[in-house]
Formats: structure tokens, sequence, C-alpha cells
């Protein structure tokens, strides 16, 4: 199981090519706000740039948050959502520690799904998918499920 | 496609109200450039001064705006404080972005507050803040204040003015975002006028895509392209400043206000110099994964102990040269050391430089002397030039007030023509010949980028006007569809009429697809007749004795050769601008 981390972020330039391939690829948005990762400036643009990104939590707060079951617990850390069962009620937003999951102005939540889509598109190769142990029955499968 | 019109904000200070309307012509004008002129002939009042409350700030994007890599730029249009005529201006950063997520095509500001405002706006949100506090800040600090009162970091845009902007300097620029600018014409003026210190823009829309495979595959494309080619790594790499050396080996780089085209000493401002002791990290515009914003730093040590404060400031060919080999500074530190008081002045660095070339020369001549210059002006002498910066932004006395109406108003004033490096504006850093001093006087921007002028030079020793001319015309209405569209023109190889048809294609524009040439021809009518319109005449414009008196690689300028292709394009332009097309009116 991999996951996509943000190693390199002190590279980073600003461009949000990113967030807009990860709204473009996965999310079927032009955005740079419905995406599993967002650039802001660290405190304007003369302090470089941070990355708002699922940190894969294991267990997650998230998924413990969600009320429906929208959200569930990925293997190896993160989530999996299934948006059919989002009621919208924001939880998971609040749960998150590091503000990684992006609700847009109707309460639809966007979060990473450790996909690494938009790593080929970081000029700086700020970004990284890294492998991590997960322990898994067998024969049985992860499921990324988006809408 | 969002939209198969333009969504515009209009904005009247006088009154505080604001409106969204939808304007026609999407066919025809495209965006960007197009569109400010179409928007101008709207709201414009061509024969009132440029600081007449009604006239409009217009800041425009275009159909592909944030669809596709380096798509990334804003024009922004009004009447100039420079010449009192219609006039672009283009920034980076990010408020192309911002305004295409803040779901639109244009504002449109006019009237004037009565007491300093910003305006934040956004998808959701249009509000006009008093900020009486923040007059008489530098740029620095307004944006610093701004970004706190406004929500939205990372996602938006802060346009703001200087001191420059607010005593209504024609020098004076718009900051978009720290390192980028609306630099040249005197925006910064015209929101000085309107009382407007500063636009937050917050871009917090979002669109469906096109629900077909061929967009992702060709942003695809056009992202391998643009970040796969020789062109581009020149950006990357030292940046525009890359084009020091070389231009000092041709004997085409100013010094010394044009006293030389050459400095044996030129290695230390060279894009290598600053690369090597002052590059400090890059920044990139939103959407555009080249990053050429090259960002170097100052440390300035403060106390007698060992106690230093540092600052990050941009840098590109442009400033190098007006701050640098211009005024014969040759250390990359001390250019940094005055390009940072100019930006936080708001000043156009361009014509600063130019025009405080220009004062040096004439206190040398003794045309001028210490009681108008206040400072001892010398070449090379950087700290000079820092505080006449200062001098010049805040218009102290009667002679930084005339220059900073122009180099050339001053040089009237003073009986100083012949040696004044304005090219309809301050010169740029090319002096490469008749093709481009042409080019730059007459051009629409009187920008080295309205048209390729000094590559022309470089690539022909053919004095033929009347082909000159005609290159100087079609690659005009190339560059204005890019700028209509709206491309930095940095990717002017990568994204020719076929490739943009394929874009405006994939997301929906199918019938401006079909019709590039018609509707960039129009365009740049369009411009050429708002531009007239203001008062524009080409006969008028003059080139100063000096370019004439320079050695390039080629040897001698050709002042009879420069005068014909000046007489022949100004006859292309007069015909570009004559009233015969007038479908999108």
């Amino acid at each position: 199981m991999k996951m996509l981390t943000t190693p390199r972020m002190e590279r980073c330039i600003g461009c949000h090519s990113c967030s807009l391939a990860c709204a473009r690829l996965v999310h079927k948005r032009l955005s740079w706000d419905t995406a599993g990762i967002r650039i802001r400036t660290s405190g304007g643009l003369s302090t470089g740039f941070e990355a708002r990104t699922c940190l894969a939590c294991n267990p997650a707060p998230c998924a413990k948050a969600c009320p429906t079951g929208a959200y569930s617990q990925r293997k190896g850390g993160g989530v999996i959502v299934r948006k059919k069962l989002c009621i919208r009620c924001g939880e998971c937003a609040k749960a998150c520690p590091v503000d990684a999951i992006y609700l847009d102005p109707t309460g639809e939540p966007f979060v990473c799904i450790h996909c690494g889509r938009c790593v080929p598109y970081c000029p700086h190769d700020c970004l990284e998918m890294e492998e991590v142990a997960v322990e898994t029955a067998a024969g049985e499968k992860e499921e990324e499920v988006q809408s | 496609m969002i939209r198969d019109y333009f969504k515009v904000l209009t904005i009247n200070l006088t009154s505080g109200q604001s409106s969204i309307i939808e304007v026609q012509g999407r066919n025809e004008v495209a965006g960007g450039s197009g569109l400010a002129a179409h928007l101008f002939a709207k709201y414009g009042q061509m024969n009132k001064p440029w600081d007449d409350p009604e006239q409009p700030l217009i800041f425009t994007i275009g159909p592909l705006t944030g669809y596709f890599p380096l798509m990334s730029k804003t024009v922004c249009a009004y009447k100039s404080p420079y010449h009192d005529q219609y006039a672009e201006s283009h920034a980076g950063g990010r408020s192309a972005l911002a305004l295409r997520f803040a779901d639109l095509d244009a504002v449109v500001i006019t009237g004037k507050a009565s007491k300093p405002v910003c305006i934040s706006l956004g998808s959701r949100r249009i509000e006009i803040k008093e900020v009486h506090y923040l007059w008489g800040m530098d740029v620095y600090a307004t944006g610093k204040y701004i970004r706190h009162m406004f929500r939205g970091s990372g996602h938006r845009s802060i346009l703001r003015i200087g001191p420059a902007g607010e005593h209504g300097s024609p020098m004076a620029c718009i900051n978009a975002d720290t390192y980028r600018h609306f630099g040249r014409l005197g925006g910064g003026a015209v929101m000085g006028m309107k009382n407007l210190k500063g636009i937050s823009i917050r871009g917090d829309a979002t669109f469906l895509l096109p629900e077909n495979k061929d967009y992702p595959k060709l942003f695809e494309e056009v992202h391998k392209q643009l970040t796969d080619t020789d062109m581009m790594s020149k950006y990357h790499d030292l940046g525009t400043p890359i084009n020091v050396i070389p231009l000092n080996k041709l004997k085409a780089l100013p010094v010394r206000n044009l006293q030389q085209t050459s400095d044996p000493n030129i290695a230390g401002i060279s894009g290598e110099k600053f690369a090597e002791v002052a590059l400090l990290r890059n920044n990139a515009c939103a959407g555009c994964p080249v990053g050429c914003i090259h960002i170097g730093f100052v440390r300035e040590r403060f106390a007698e102990e060992n106690r230093y404060l540092y600052r990050q400031v941009a840098y590109d060919h442009e400033p190098i040269f007006a701050t640098g080999s211009m005024l014969g500074v040759l250390n990359c530190f001390k250019v940094l050391d005055i390009i940072d008081v100019v930006e936080r002045m708001g000043l156009d660095v361009m014509s600063g430089g130019v025009a405080l070339a220009w004062a040096t020369e004439a206190l040398e001549k003794g045309i001028v002397s210490e009681k108008e210059t206040i400072i001892p002006l010398k070449f090379g002498d950087a700290d000079g030039y820092k505080e006449a910066m200062i001098h010049l932004a805040m218009g102290t006395n009667e002679f930084y007030q005339t220059l900073s109406k122009g180099t050339m108003v001053a040089a009237e004033r003073y009986n100083g023509k012949d040696f004044a490096c304005v090219l309809g504006q301050e010169m740029a850093g090319y002096a490469t010949g008749e093709t481009f001093f042409t080019s730059q006087a007459l051009g629409f921007r009187h920008s080295h980028l309205d048209s390729s002028g000094y590559s022309y030079d470089q690539k022909t020793e053919e004095k033929n006007a009347p082909k000159a001319a005609d290159f100087l015309v079609k690659d005009e209405q190339g560059r204005v569809f890019l700028t209509s569209m709206l491309a930095c023109l940095f990717a002017r190889g990568v994204y020719n009429d076929e490739l943009l048809g394929k874009c405006l294609n994939s997301v929906g524009y199918a019938d401006l697809a079909g019709s590039i040439s018609d509707v960039s021809r129009h365009i740049q009518k369009l411009r050429w007749r708002t531009r007239f319109a203001t008062g524009f005449d080409p006969k008028s414009v003059s080139i100063p004795k000096r370019f004439t008196e320079i050695v390039t690689w080629k040897g001698a300028i050709d002042a009879e050769y420069l005068q014909t292709l000046k007489d022949e394009y100004s006859k292309r332009i007069i015909e570009l601008g004559a009233d015969n097309d007038k479908k999108a009116e």
C-alpha cells in the first residue's frame, strides 16, 4: 500500500499544479480547492509554501467521526470514501487535525485518496508515493471509491 | 466552457455600488486583451482625461485561463497617466487563477472612493473596506496587512499600490502578489486616483470539466510540451537574466544611459552571477509549472554588532538592466538593493531606472544641478540611486515631479531630449537595432513584448522596411491572440494557433477555435482603434538621437533606415486603426 507524502515542500514554488491535477483527474473539476492536496503560503509569499493533505492517520479520526460510514479506515492509513453515503455533515473536516479535508460550499468533502496522480505534475519533485506496511488478510482487496 | 458570454463585475467606488453584468462578444473578442478593449469601449471616456473618476480600471482573463498550463496572466487596461491614452499592462502572479475561481471574466472599477479603500472580492463576496490607515504604507507592509484583513491564504491574489501610486506618479505600478507587477504606463496612479489601495481576489469557486477524454489528454500533451522544451528550461534555469551576457557580447545591452552597449565588467550582474551568489529560491505564477520567478536576497547589517536583516527581492533581465547596467551598477547585491527600494515605493522599475540614468547624464552635462537632483547622482553609486528612487516616487521637488511624468517630459523641460532613452516610454533592456527601436517606440504597449523586434534584429541583416513592418504586424497579431487567451508570452513557442484551436475546442469554444485568424486580426484592430480614439498619433512619435549614436555587433545604427522603418510601421498601424472593421461593436 502506498501513501502520498510531501517530503520536499521546501522546494515548492506555489504553481498549484498538484491541486489542479487532483481536481482535474480525480474529481473531474477545474479547481484548486476540490482537491486532496492544496497549497497555501506559510504566512505570505516570502515565507514559502505548505501542503494541506492527508497524513494517512491510522486510525483516522475523520473515519471515526463520520456518522454514516461514508468514511472508512484505509489499510495502511488514510480513508476510503463512499460519497453516496455522505450526508454533508462536515464532521470529517472538523475531526481532521491537520485541515486536510476541504468542504465545498455544499458541504461535500474532498480528501486525498493516496492515488499519486498529482505526483508527476510537481516540477520540483516535492511529492512522493511512499510504501507503507499493511497487514492484509489473504485475498482481501483495497477499494477506493469516490462517488 | 464555463459560459459563452462574459461575466463582469462592475464596482463604482463613488457610490459603493457593484453589479454583475453579462457582456456578449465571446466569439468576437475572446477575452484578455480583446475583452479589455471591448469593455473600455463600453465604460471608458475617450475624450476625458485619465484622472476623471469615471474612467475605468479593467482587469480581464481569457477563455483558457486555468484550463491549461501557463494560461496564467491577467490584462489590466486603463487610460494611462503616462500618455493619457488607452493602455494595457499585463501581470502574472495569482490574479488570473484567482479571477477564474472568483467566477469572473472581468472586473471593471469606476468612480473614486471618498477615503482610501480596499476591495475584497470572490465568487461569493464583494466588500469595499475603508482603510485610511494603510495610506502611505509601502507595498510590502500593505500586502501584509491586507493578507490579515481578508481570508483565503494561498488561493487568492493581492494587488496593491505603494507611495508612487498614491502620489499619482505615471511611473507607478500595481504590485501583484509581491513578486509580479502590472508595471508599465502608470496603472498604480489609476488606483491611487481612485483612492484604491488594494484589491484582494479570492478564488473560491469550482467548475465541472467537460465530460470527455479529450481535455485531460490534451492537457497532458500541452504540459509535456511546455515542460520538456529547451525554451522553457531557459526560464526555469537562469531565468530571463540569461540574456545579460549574450546581449553584452552583441554590444546590445544598454549601459550608462545607453552611452555604451557593453561593459567589460558585466559579469557582476549576469544571470550566472545572480544564480551563483544571490539566488534564494524560485516562485511560480499559479498554474505555471515552469516557475520563472527568481528571488534573490539582500542582507543588511543594521547594528555595529553582528545584527542583520534580510530581504527577498525578485529579479529578471529588465530590472537588472534598468537598475544595473543602465545605472552603471555592476554588483548583483547592489542591484537587488535598488530593486528592493523600487518595489517598496511601488514604482515601475524599468521607467525608474531609465529616468535616473537620464538624470545622471543630465547632471554630468550640467543641464541640471544638485539643486534639482538633491542627490549627487553618479553612475555606479547604488546608495545614491536608492535615495533618488524614493524622491522619484514621492515627488519630493519639482524636478522629481516632472521626471516621474516621464523622462521625455523632464527632457523637454530641461532641454535634454537627445539623450532621453525613451521609445514611447522608457526603453526596455535591448539595444539590438532599428527593428526593436521602431517596435517599442510605436508598439501598442511600448513594450519589448508587443512583438519580437529584438529577435528580428538578431536574425536578419536585411534592411527591408516593408518586410520588417510586415513581420511586426504579423507578430503582434499572434501575440494579441495569446494575450486574449490569456497565455504567458514565454509559452509562445508552444501555443501556436493550431494548438490553441485544439485547446479551445477541448473546453467547448469551437466557434472561437475555428476563427483564430479572423478574431486575432479583429482584436488587433480593435485595440489600435481604441488607442487612436484616445489620441494616439504614430507620426508624432520620435526616436531620440541617442538611439542613432550607438554601435552594436552590426555596426553603427543606420538612422536613415530607422526613419524609413518607423514611417513604414506608422503607416501600417494607421491602417490597422482605420475605422473599417466594427463587427463586434
